[in-house]
């Protein structure tokens, strides 16, 4: 605790906050502590990742060398494998488990659940969430969900086989896929994850709204907390839509109803409907948070206050408000009416404007600082850039006639990729090593973050740029061997050099996963604000103990003061109260 | 990175061409200059000893730019898609030929209209897996499904259209140049989804003929 503190300065008065010992299930397990349960959140969700990322290499693996015997499997029974060499069907559950996991139960929990449950407090400064109780309600509603899903993998007919995107009637009538109680606990499990979702949301929500420190205007929240607060927003109205289609996709499939199938009247467009509505905001709940941490994370590092800090907020705020309506544009070749299809594509040309107006400020945030290349740092850049070619990517598809293209190719998973690793992963490896300290009151080591950075930003365009070449070849997506068609076979090399991108991927995790369990347990020690940042995270303790600040700190200023001229550092925190300045003297 | 574009053989498949390569061009040029400025930026503006960063908040002029200059962008880009868009979707021409595909686990059904040129009578030609068709002539799908959805892909046409349960979709194209074309399934429709395929036989004109009085039964 040697650099500048300001916790006693600010203090209006001392409050006494309860510390009475906790024994360790309540302190590890059944915790009410925000940022217990963000750490917890973490951990799942990285646990998950493994898993995701182990399903997306064996995916990768039949892709490049299809109907070979993929190595290390031969351990996995009948009927998903046999000696080795993929089964159809399992390729299918592959991929839809692939996505649900890392949508689900990774870049969700750990974007929104750990951070958003480990920042909000701290950072609008604030002892816990408003709801303690409710929070570890939502963990372990979520853990319990996680664990439902992948109890799917071992029931008779395997896992859920119809993509993440579920499309009824496929999914809807058991002997189209062959797979009965795989689909069923597909959906409870999302039921399951939605509550979690709603718990935690209502929560943000509630926190954000009443429990601002004093002087925290709106306006002074950091981005990342704008952006949390409007996830939360999208997550409370968006997941009611999901939980209900996924009711009646039950019920189709349990009770003989006939929601999404036209033999009983029903219509199986209402499923996308339904699922669009809910999943293009889901789209952004994935990437908005990154968003936030990154504008955070490039202003600490560039040293500079963030370019145009009220067009970052509104432009987070149309983007909520446009989410809602953009959800046609994944069903342009669906059959649903071409006049639709018009004003879904302007919808998402106008989304793309917000999007636009972020990376512009974000150049100008770098544009005229003092740049720090930290490990957090270059993930921060890796997530602007690699969203930028995300973003751009999308424009084709926003464009109807080329869509009728390349939609359900791999141009489209090429795009989801960039935005969801390039973007959404990147923010999370930015956040998890900037706010590391805080987290566990030790610091990440630096060579080994840049040895796990470099690697994998590499890897990572090696292995998902080639796929926009795939698409353009017309390469369809969820297929499960390319060479069965004759216009495929030419592209089979790029398949080649995806998969092995995409192993050499995999294995540049290896020095993330040594660096992060090492730090956890012999890094070295952290001090309060290692960063020499603004926002009021850093006021508290590393790690902040049960309550966080020994006072409620008051709120002076915006949290991107730095540079500024009022002071000699290149920082200004947030609470740190400047004596009043007498008027220049006038000559 | 476009000339990987299968080699296209419709009317209308120039058009999508076009907006595909004009596309290429703005956001490549976009992406260029956005990663030009910021490389630039990260060598300019490194941290080095005694140079402190500037303080600004932002410049309300250069946000009113960058929020117009892609608005206007990206509505002129709408625009220019609608016409094709409306061209290949809503403004059909008339049809010279007529074809149903229904599509089933794992396979396309093809149904000719037979000698009396209408569907869904006795003397109609069941064919699996192979559309024929006459170049130069505008054709048209009947798109059904007996099960799931599946899609009705032809990368050579730029053409796909989904098939859903329940309803008959209409799809045309009008192919300008004969051969043999690949018809994968893009939708992904059960464990079989890969390896679903059918062929497009473009046929010129005395061909197309001689083909019909092969195979379809005279009245």
């Amino acid at each position: 605790m040697s650099d500048g503190m300001s916790v006693a300065a600010t203090a209006t008065h001392v409050e006494h906050v309860g510390h009475e010992k906790l024994g360790f299930v309540r302190t590890y397990i059944f915790s009410t502590d925000h940022k217990m349960i963000g750490r917890q959140f973490l951990f799942l969700g990285l646990f998950m990742m493994i898993l995701g990322g182990l399903m997306a290499l064996m995916i990768r693996w039949e892709l490049a060398w299809p109907e070979t015997q993929v190595p290390g499997t031969r351990w996995i029974p009948e009927p998903f494998m046999t000696d080795g060499y993929m089964n159809p069907a399992f390729y299918n559950q592959l991929f839809t488990m692939h996505a649900t996991i890392m949508i689900f139960f990774v870049v969700m929990p750990i974007l929104v659940g750990c951070f958003g449950n480990f920042l909000i407090p701290l950072m609008i400064g604030t002892r816990d969430m408003a709801f303690p109780f409710l929070n570890m309600l939502s963990f372990w509603v979520g853990a319990v969900s996680g664990v439902v899903m992948l109890a799917g993998f071992f029931v008779p007919g395997g896992h859920a086989a119809g993509g993440w995107t579920s499309y009824a009637p496929l999914t809807a009538v058991t002997q189209y896929t062959g797979v009965n109680w795989g689909q069923n606990i597909w959906c409870i499990s999302l039921i399951l994850l939605g509550i979690s979702s709603l718990m935690g949301s209502i929560n943000y929500i509630t926190t954000i709204v009443n429990m601002r420190a004093p002087g925290m205007t709106f306006f002074r929240l950091p981005l990342v907390i704008w952006s949390l607060f409007i996830v939360a927003i999208l997550l409370l109205l968006a997941l009611p839509v999901l939980t209900s289609a996924l009711a009646m996709l039950l019920l189709d499939r349990m009770a003989g109803t006939s929601f999404f199938l036209p033999a009983g009247g029903g219509e199986p467009l209402l499923w996308q409907h339904l699922f669009w509505f809910f999943g293009h905001p889901e789209v952004y709940v994935l990437i908005l948070p990154a968003m936030g941490i990154a504008s955070d994370i490039l202003s600490v590092f560039s040293r500079k206050p963030i370019f145009g800090y009220r067009a970052m907020a509104f432009s987070m705020i149309g983007i909520a408000f446009l989410s809602w309506v953009v959800w046609g544009h994944h069903m342009f070749q669906s059959g649903m009416n071409p006049a639709l299809g018009t004003s879904f594509m302007i919808s998402t040309m106008v989304i793309a404007v917000p999007s636009a107006i972020k990376t512009f400020n974000w150049l100008g945030t770098l544009w005229g600082g003092s740049i720090r290349f930290t490990t957090p740092m270059l993930n921060s850049l890796a997530f602007v850039s690699m969203f930028v070619i995300g973003g751009l990517s999308g424009i084709y598809m926003a464009s109807t006639p080329v869509d009728i293209f390349i939609h359900d190719t791999y141009y489209i998973v090429a795009h989801i990729h960039y935005v969801v690793f390039g973007g959404s992963v990147f923010g999370i490896f930015a956040a998890i090593y900037y706010w590391f300290p805080k987290m566990f009151g030790r610091t990440m080591n630096e060579t080994l973050g840049k040895i796990h950075f470099w690697p994998t930003f590499i890897a990572f365009n090696c292995t998902f740029f080639p796929m926009h070449i795939l698409g353009i070849g017309g390469h369809m997506r969820r297929i499960y061997n390319p060479m069965q068609y004759e216009f495929l076979q030419p592209l089979q090399p790029v398949n080649v050099f995806i998969t092995v991108s995409a192993i050499g991927l995999g294995f540049a995790q290896i020095p993330f996963v040594i660096n992060f369990f090492w730090s956890l347990f012999a890094g070295k020690k952290a001090e309060q604000n290692p960063w020499k940042a603004n926002t009021l995270e850093w006021v508290a303790p590393s790690p902040p103990p049960h309550g966080n600040f020994e006072a409620i700190p008051v709120v002076y200023r915006g949290p991107y003061e730095y540079s500024s001229p009022e002071v000699t550092e290149d920082y200004l925190p947030q609470d740190r109260q400047l004596a009043r300045r007498h008027a220049v003297a006038a000559h | 990175m476009m000339s990987w574009l299968p080699e296209n053989v419709s009317t209308y498949g120039k058009d999508i061409d076009r907006l595909f390569y004009l596309i290429y061009y703005i956001t490549g040029a976009t992406f260029l200059l956005v990663a030009v400025a910021m490389v630039a930026f990260l060598i300019l503006y490194r941290h080095r000893e005694g140079r402190r960063a500037r303080y600004t908040h932002g410049n309300t002029t250069l946000e009113i730019i960058w929020t117009i200059v892609p608005a206007v962008i990206l509505v002129v880009l709408s625009f220019m898609s609608q016409a094709t868009w409306g061209n290949i979707k809503s403004r059909m021409p008339p049809a010279d030929v007529h074809v149903q595909v229904t599509a089933k686990q794992f396979n396309w059904e093809v149904t000719y209209p037979g000698p009396d040129g209408k569907l869904g009578t006795e003397d109609d030609l069941e064919m699996e897996n192979e559309v024929h068709v006459p170049v130069d002539k505008v054709v048209l799908v009947h798109l059904k499904s007996k099960d799931v959805i599946h899609s009705f892909f032809l990368p050579n046409f730029r053409l796909k259209q989904d098939a859903v349960p329940g309803r008959e979709i209409q799809a045309w194209f009008q192919a300008t140049k004969p051969g043999r074309y690949e018809l994968p399934c893009a939708e992904l429709c059960g464990f079989g989804h890969s390896g679903m395929r059918g062929w497009v036989h473009v046929h010129p004109a005395d061909e197309y003929d001689k083909w019909v009085k092969e195979h379809w039964p005279s009245a």
